[in-house]
């Protein structure tokens, strides 16, 4: 079989000496981890390596000789490198040559059983060690299996790179009996930010789970949860969002460390959206705090609530007429009319008491923004629902008077025809019917007929205006969930450090030379399709809808049919994952998919 | 190296290209026919001309320069996003297969599948409209079931070569593939 040999390209300038690694018989190739030059003592060479062996579970051993030779003479050095072989005995002792300054390196193996005769070809294939590190490209689900069979070839190579760290950790100033290099070995990389941060973190997150704790102690305590609070709760955007943030908190700062990459870009990207989230806030506050824009802000608002009574006043003059050539019926026309303009003049009353207040109110409730942009928003959404609390008033009437119509008419239409609708059976079955009860039946029948065009007018006006006010709160709540799951952290990630987000890896053949071996250049190619950075986003879309639904209704079995949405985005997701290659994937999707289950009308 | 030409389904000429850095390692590279001048000039003269009727008709000359804007944006995103120049197909034989198309504005877009992966490279034909097209594509293994396909991956797709060269393609392809097979069986007999 052809023997495949990775060469770290940070070592192509070494001093010669012996080349450390790790052998992997199926697939027969040779991952080169480090160069250990001379002087060396065999006997500290083996224990070392059986120390990282140990450490990180890793078969590293000695796997052959680098010779780096400035001049064209010392072949005292090969014979002795040979010799080497009988010391460090490993089957097939490989021996990598350079010569000058020359590309074309000589590799040949040294086989102890001379029975296999085949001349075995060698390719040889640089990598960049840092970024193979660096990048998490095996897959989560096996990262303990280094020894299966059917771990594809290529994230056992990454595995057995990336488990090395402790290899890596000894660098050139080191004291040790053992001098190597790899890619740290000219100092460590390390950022006094980074561990500043890592110290500074725990007792800082010890802290924020303490806050935490008493801040969710006090919402589920006892007092908030009767009737009126809880309703009053569960119908404001407001309190769903500072609940959904609180989780987020938590996640952030519960002292496990995370178990695998997913969960590692999940908190990293909470946590760039909260302070995303809080700058943008804290942005929105200095501009309404600036040059008393409060201020304008409340002087306009009465103003638009007496212009929109107003408006509505016209439409419900304009349905008292004859609307659009139809003839109402006059009378109820009349009532209907009458009591929804009563209505309103109770609205602009209550307006225009609060009118002396607004201006504080606004003021506190700015200061909210301090939490975030998305909180922000929501008081936003929240206070355009209150302040069109008449519409859904209306809404509500019209629905309600509509629906009890057509379940009269549906009801006498059927003694009309001399059927019953039977409760216990579920079906509808014929009925002989009275003379006085069939009289007063199709008597009804008439009314309600006729009066049924005047009543779906009015139902329709106004489901359309609750619908225009709905559709506005749904685009506020869209752009919230958009803040809320947008995997910034992924995204600076894919721009910045491209190799930690690696889909796969590119070859390319260098120049060749007949009779050398091949070369070729390992490089990490940067994953291209959201699918690998959606999962992430899906995670805290979920999580939402998970809160929205023991929000809305107690029990969980009730919210079956909302996480179907959710559960089928998912399965969409993980099959898009496991064809990534070669399909096409649909950003936001699954995220529309979870935004259309929220905007609900009521029956 | 050598390069033959052939011509695509729609009749295009096309160049195959193929390379041997070693013994168990080809590149087979299928360049796509360049970008006409009289094309690209019929579509901008096309559009400045409806630029120019619009312009006359409401005297607002947003529209010219609007029109020369988008002529711009269309030629970057088409030259970036869907013009193809060149596929090409590495065969690696104890490694995997990458297949690479590079754009017209210079991108390349690679894909490696490792040996493991790969069960076979076919030559499947497809009933295209009037057409009956033949394509070549790689079957991916099961993991579950060593019988069975798990997915299918077409090649040359925008190249569209005609069965002759997509016959050498094919033999070329399976020179190192059945190595493969050979020195598997080799060990399996030992």
């Amino acid at each position: 079989m052809v023997l495949k040999v990775f060469f770290p390209s940070c070592c192509s300038s070494a001093e010669s000496g012996i080349l450390i690694g790790r052998w992997i018989p199926e697939q027969s190739s040779a991952v080169i981890l480090a160069v250990v030059h001379f002087p060396f003592i065999p006997v500290q060479v083996k224990q070392y390596l059986r120390e990282v062996q140990q450490v990180t579970k890793v078969s590293v051993s000695v796997l052959g000789s680098w010779n780096n030779s400035k001049q064209e003479k010392e072949e005292s050095l090969s014979e002795f490198l040979e010799d080497l072989g009988t010391i460090f005995s490993h089957e097939p002792w490989i021996q990598i040559s350079k010569e000058g300054d020359s590309k074309f390196w000589n590799c040949s193996t040294l086989q102890k059983q001379p029975d296999n005769h085949r001349e075995e070809e060698i390719i040889l294939v640089y990598y960049d060690q840092r970024k193979v590190m660096l990048s998490h490209l095996h897959p989560p689900s096996d990262t303990a299996d280094l020894g299966a069979e059917d771990a594809s070839k290529l994230s056992a190579i990454f595995n057995t790179v990336a488990s090395s760290k402790v290899l890596f950790m000894t660098d050139r100033y080191d004291d040790g009996p053992i001098k190597m290099t790899h890619w740290q070995s000219d100092g460590i990389e390390a950022s006094i930010i980074v561990e500043l941060m890592k110290q500074a973190s725990v007792p800082a997150c010890m802290l924020l789970t303490f806050l935490l704790s008493l801040v969710s102690g006090v919402c589920n305590s006892r007092v908030l949860k009767f009737w009126p609070l809880s309703f009053l709760w569960s119908k404001l955007s407001t309190c769903e969002q500072l609940g959904h943030r609180l989780q987020h908190l938590q996640v952030i700062s519960s002292s496990k460390k995370a178990q695998n990459q997913t969960q590692l870009m999940r908190k990293a990207n909470i946590f760039v959206s909260l302070l995303i989230d809080v700058a943008l806030g804290i942005l929105l506050m200095s501009w309404l705090y600036r040059k008393n824009q409060i201020g304008h802000l409340a002087d306009t608002l009465i103003p638009v609530a007496d212009h929109v009574a107003e408006e509505l006043q016209d439409l419900l003059q304009w349905l008292m007429g004859a609307p659009a050539g139809l003839k109402m019926n006059r009378a109820l026309d009349q009532v209907l009319g009458r009591f929804f303009l009563y209505h309103i003049h109770l609205w602009i009353s209550y307006i225009h008491l609060m009118s002396p207040f607004i201006e504080m109110i606004l003021w506190y409730v700015g200061l909210s923004a301090c939490l975030g942009l998305t909180v922000a928003l929501c008081i936003l959404s929240d206070i355009i629902a209150l302040l069109t609390f008449h519409i859904y008033c209306f809404y509500v009437y019209g629905a309600r008077l509509y629906c009890l119509k057509i379940y009269g008419l549906s009801s006498l239409w059927r003694l009309f025809r001399g059927k019953k609708w039977n409760v216990l059976r579920q079906r509808v079955d014929s009925c002989s019917y009275d003379l006085d009860q069939l009289f007063i039946g199709t008597l009804l029948f008439t009314i309600l007929l006729f009066l049924l065009p005047t009543t779906a007018l009015y139902y329709l006006v106004f489901t359309l205006l609750c619908l225009l006010v709905v559709i506005v709160q749904g685009l506020i709540h869209l752009l919230v969930d958009l803040i809320d799951s947008l995997p910034l952290y992924s995204i600076i990630l894919r721009f910045c450090r491209s190799y930690r987000l690696a889909a796969g890896v590119k070859f390319r053949v260098l120049e060749q030379q007949d009779g050398k071996p091949l070369r070729l250049l390992m490089q990490l190619h940067p994953c291209r399709h959201p699918s690998l950075v959606l999962p992430l986003s899906m995670g805290t879309g979920e999580l939402k809808q998970e809160s929205r639904k023991l929000v809305t209704q107690e029990s969980m079995g009730t919210g079956e049919q909302k996480t179907g949405h959710s559960s089928v985005g998912k399965r969409k997701i993980q099959l898009l994952k496991k064809q990534c290659l070669y399909q096409p994937s649909v950003l936001w999707q699954c995220g529309a998919d979870i935004q259309a289950a929220d905007l609900q009308l009521l029956p | 190296m050598e390069e033959r030409r052939y011509r695509s389904a729609s009749g295009a000429p096309l160049a195959l290209r193929c390379r041997q850095h070693s013994a168990s390692c080809r590149e087979l590279a299928v360049r796509c026919p360049r970008l006409q001048l009289r094309s690209l000039s019929a579509v901008t003269s096309a559009v400045w001309l409806a630029a120019y009727g619009l312009f006359v008709l409401c005297q607002n000359s947003m529209v010219l320069s609007a029109a020369i804007f988008l002529t711009l944006i269309g030629l970057i995103i088409y030259l970036h996003f869907v013009k193809i120049d060149q596929e090409s197909l590495l065969v690696i034989g104890s490694l995997g297969i990458q297949v690479t198309s590079s754009y017209a504005s210079g991108k390349e877009s690679t894909t490696f599948i490792e040996m493991s992966q790969v069960k076979d490279v076919v030559i499947n034909e497809a009933i295209h409209m009037q057409k009956v097209i033949y394509y070549l594509c790689i079957l991916l293994q099961d993991p579950q079931d060593p019988q069975g396909v798990s997915e299918v991956v077409p090649l040359f797709q925008s190249s569209q070569p005609r069965l002759d060269c997509l016959i050498e393609v094919y033999k070329s392809c399976h020179e190192i593939l059945d190595q493969r097979k050979a020195a598997s069986q080799s060990d399996g007999v030992k």
